[in-house]
């Protein structure tokens, strides 16, 4: 069953196109990674999908309804939640107190919100930090809470963007396992990544856009053969190859 | 059974103090009497505040707005119509929500944030004060006087201080109590969240204009509520106490050297302003502005120094120092 | 609502446009600062009104030319601007805005309420005979002290302007207004910027206080009667934008020289108020500004 379908969105800001025509499908209980160089318009398609900007041509459909102009809370509220990039943490208040915030989409009481907070926290392993200022975590910490505030507002579809870049290697182990958790629980996720070795893994299938185009969808390792991917990332592999030789 | 003892513990104290500021009035002379109306009073009005600007983070310049739009409907009501003040009071409150809605909405539709959502609310209570003052000045040139009619509950007038006092002193209570109630609940969370960061409540699911214009409403309607106290107690209006930038100033005062967002902030802050002021002019009394110029240097020195305000500060010290116990 | 004759419509024009160049002035300064910083300074008129006393007491107790003490308070005004910046206004760089604002208005209040302790709220004016005299073109009547204001306003801004464009300091200075992390990376010592940009912006206001004192009454509370004007003028014109501010200023004056014309008593300033209201809400980038994303 399709879930989530994104049906030739065009995004422009001013004379940049940052998104073209781009269509593709979430089917439920799959993880679809979104993979493209820099600037090709990922974190653009998650803002649009939820209506933090509005595309210009193009329809969102969310379980076969158009959701295209809804407002961003709205979205949430259907199932629809997403994390952000640059974490966006309620900086003076507690970690628990931030996940409650989301607990609060589905729960209207204090007690209760606060007993799901919790299982939450325990779940992605932030409990020790329950009490401290959301300002005070390290960038790992940041993220399993931007984890937490969108899994505590019990989505069906999750947006996931960049959840793993940042992490060390024992916090980004932690993070995958904690995500496929997440899909046994049958939520469907959607995935943007810079990490390759995380999204390959973690990824059932995958779409690759390039200045705000598809250019490629499919298994993983078909993906990664395809010469068009291949030949995107050149640029970008080229400009990486010299920076780490300086 | 140290829970139990903890409750003993809280209703002891609550009786110790509601005794003590129950029985006060029988030991104060005027003057005291005075000094602690202000105290409740204006901890009201920063409690009223406090909704909006300290735990929904809207900063209001212009708060007398609402204020003067409650002195005006309750004294204009009574006078013209013959209401109750006590009606008037409720009526004034609602004046009040209503200006509240239709500016909160305005602003927040059109996105108005930060300093600039100050300042139009600064230019909305100007506004207003000149629409008073070219009312006025051919109607009522000296004031609006709210005639006599002796002690009275009945029309919320009274020859003795004591009356304002227990009024004001159950007013500030009521709002504190409301503060808390919002504070523990999903509305209090939801108010912070907008606060903190307005993008990441909104992709949690919050309603973000809904929950700034419920913020707003309840702000406004206890403000211009507070209105109508004090054409009770002075018994005579003038626009500038009504809608002046002064009074925007002293409402906010008292919150943010407190500590805006905490529940006993507002209180706290119009103690402490009091305080100064009182004592600034008994020792400078001939000179006019010295209290509001030692306002001055008190928000400079907050702000630079406790930027959460006194109860922020404590709440730091207090953190720093359980983390320090509990690491040894 | 009055219509007034064509005379006094042009009499309204010529005055507001003179009184439009100190707005511009005013506006300069606060815009000054707001581009460079982020700060919107709610201690700008009562600088102003430092501005002004400087002038009435140099007059008053040595006898100083009014417009000679432009001199003195330009300099005054520059160094206070610099000591506030330095030692108020950085540490609170990185704080909320509103916290920001806070403290600007716990500034005027200390500054306006000293003014009034010490020298009373008394209306003082400069009684020099020189200053009641007026130019007359056909029915037109020109103040003296007006018209010097304004070539004085137009004359220092055109020299802000030129100093911004032309010199390294001034280049350093846009740099920042415009960006700052670009500015960083260039080598720009921001601190040293701000300071400056601080003191500058108040060295505007305190000229704009000389210049208005021949012809304005002096007291502690008279600032907030220009700087309440000058939000305006720099909400119009464009937060930060400093042609928007020359011109801003200008339109203004005009705007509320013309309504007093139209609009007797309070009416004129609710006008003000409702404009700066409308621009806010429905045009934030102000009327020469574009939006941007």
């Amino acid at each position: 069953m399709i879930i989530l379908e994104v049906k030739e969105i065009t995004k422009r800001f001013g004379g940049l196109v940052a998104l073209k025509d781009l269509s593709f499908k979430l089917r439920q209980g799959e993880i679809l990674g979104i993979i493209g160089p820099n600037g090709a318009g990922k974190t653009t398609l998650f803002n649009v999908i939820t209506s933090f900007h509005r595309p210009e041509t193009g329809k969102i459909f969310f379980k076969g309804e158009d959701i295209t102009e809804l407002r961003p809370y709205q979205i949430c509220r259907k199932g629809l939640a997403r994390t952000f990039q640059i974490t966006q943490p309620f900086a003076n208040l507690t970690v628990l107190e931030n996940v409650k915030i989301g607990a609060y989409n589905h729960i209207p009481s204090s007690r209760e919100a606060t007993d799901e907070a919790l299982r939450i926290l325990e779940a992605v392993g932030l409990i020790e930090k329950r009490n401290e200022r959301a300002t005070s975590l390290s960038i790992g910490h940041r993220k399993k809470l931007e984890l937490a505030k969108a899994m505590a507002t019990r989505p069906e579809v999750i947006l996931l963007d960049e959840v793993v870049a940042g992490l060390n290697s024992r916090e980004a182990n932690d993070m995958i396992a904690y995500i496929h958790h997440i899909q046994k629980q049958g939520i469907t996720i959607l995935l943007i990544e810079h990490v390759m070795k995380a999204i390959m893994s973690l990824s059932n299938r995958i779409v690759v856009i390039h200045y705000g185009q598809k250019i490629s969808e499919g298994k993983p390792e078909e993906v990664s053969k395809d010469p068009k991917v291949i030949e995107a990332y050149l640029g970008e592999e080229y400009i990486l190859a010299k920076h780490q030789r300086s | 059974m140290s829970n139990i003892h903890q409750k003993t513990w809280n209703i002891l104290l609550i009786v110790v103090l509601g005794g003590l500021i129950l029985g006060l009035p029988l030991f104060l002379g005027k003057y005291y009497l005075h000094f602690f109306i202000m105290i409740f009073f204006f901890a009201f009005l920063g409690s009223a505040w406090n909704i909006l600007g300290g735990y929904a983070g809207q900063f209001s310049f212009g708060h007398a707005a609402f204020f003067g739009t409650g002195v005006f409907t309750s004294t204009l009501l009574q006078i013209h119509a013959g209401v109750n003040p006590w009606i008037g009071m409720l009526l004034a409150g609602i004046a009040g929500m209503g200006l509240g809605l239709f500016i909160g909405f305005l602003s927040f539709r059109y996105g108005l944030r930060g300093p600039y959502f100050a300042l139009a609310m600064l230019a909305l209570a100007e506004m207003l004060k000149l629409i008073a003052i070219e009312w006025m000045t051919s109607r009522y040139p000296l004031g609006i006087t709210i005639p006599l009619r002796g002690d009275s509950l009945l029309y919320f007038q009274f020859r003795d201080k004591v009356p304002y006092y227990y009024i004001s002193f159950l007013m500030m209570a009521g709002a504190l109590f409301l503060t808390r109630f919002i504070e523990v609940r999903k509305i209090g969370s939801y108010f912070k969240a907008i606060r903190e960061n307005e993008s990441a409540a909104e992709a949690l699911g919050i309603n973000v204009f809904r929950y700034k214009l419920i913020a707003m409403a309840i702000s406004a309607f206890l403000t211009a509520v507070g209105g109508t106290f004090y054409s009770q107690y002075y018994l005579n209006i003038e626009e500038e106490s009504a809608f002046g930038a002064g009074i925007s100033i002293e409402i906010l005062m008292g919150p943010i050297i407190g500590g805006a967002g905490t529940v006993f902030g507002p209180l706290l802050g119009a103690g402490i302003l009091e305080f100064l002021s009182e004592t600034t002019r008994n020792f400078l009394g001939g000179y006019s502005g010295v209290h509001l110029m030692i306002y001055g240097a008190v928000l400079v020195f907050v702000i630079i120094f406790l930027p959460h305000g006194i109860m922020g500060g404590l709440q730091e010290t207090f953190r720093k120092i359980t983390k320090g116990q509990t690491k040894t | 609502m009055n219509f007034p004759g064509l005379p006094l419509l042009l009499q309204s024009i010529v005055s507001g446009i003179l009184m439009g160049g100190v707005y511009s002035l005013v506006a300069i300064g606060l815009t000054l600062i707001f581009g460079v910083m982020q700060i919107i300074n709610f201690a700008h008129g009562s600088l102003m009104m430092l501005g002004m006393f400087t002038t009435y007491w140099l007059y008053v107790l040595m006898g100083v030319d009014p417009y000679l003490s432009l001199l003195f308070s330009i300099p005054i005004c520059f160094v206070l601007g610099l000591l506030i910046e330095r030692f108020l206004i950085t540490p609170v760089l990185d704080a909320p805005a509103h916290n920001q604002l806070l403290l600007t208005l716990g500034l005027s209040l200390f500054i306006e309420n000293l003014a009034l302790f010490l020298w009373s709220p008394n209306f003082r004016t400069l009684d020099i005979p020189y200053l009641q005299t007026a130019v007359t073109v056909g029915t037109v009547m020109i103040s003296f002290p007006k018209l010097v204001a304004f070539f004085f306003a137009l004359l220092l801004t055109a020299f802000l302007y030129y100093f911004l464009k032309n010199t390294d300091l001034g280049k350093a200075i846009r740099a920042a207004s415009m960006e700052r992390e670009g500015a960083l990376t260039v080598g720009i010592n921001l601190r040293w910027v701000y300071c400056l940009a601080f003191g500058i912006g108040t060295a505007c206001v305190g000229a704009a206080g000389t210049l208005s004192a021949p012809f304005f009454y002096v007291n502690p509370s008279v600032g907030g009667i220009f700087v309440i004007t000058a939000y305006v003028v720099v909400v119009f014109g464009g937060m930060g934008n400093f042609i928007g501010a020359l011109v801003g200023g200008l339109i203004i004056g005009v705007a509320e020289s013309v309504g007093a014309a139209f609009f007797p008593g309070q009416l004129k300033k609710f006008i003000i108020y409702f404009i700066f209201i409308l621009i806010l809400l429905f045009k934030p980038e102000g009327i020469f500004g574009r939006r941007s994303e």
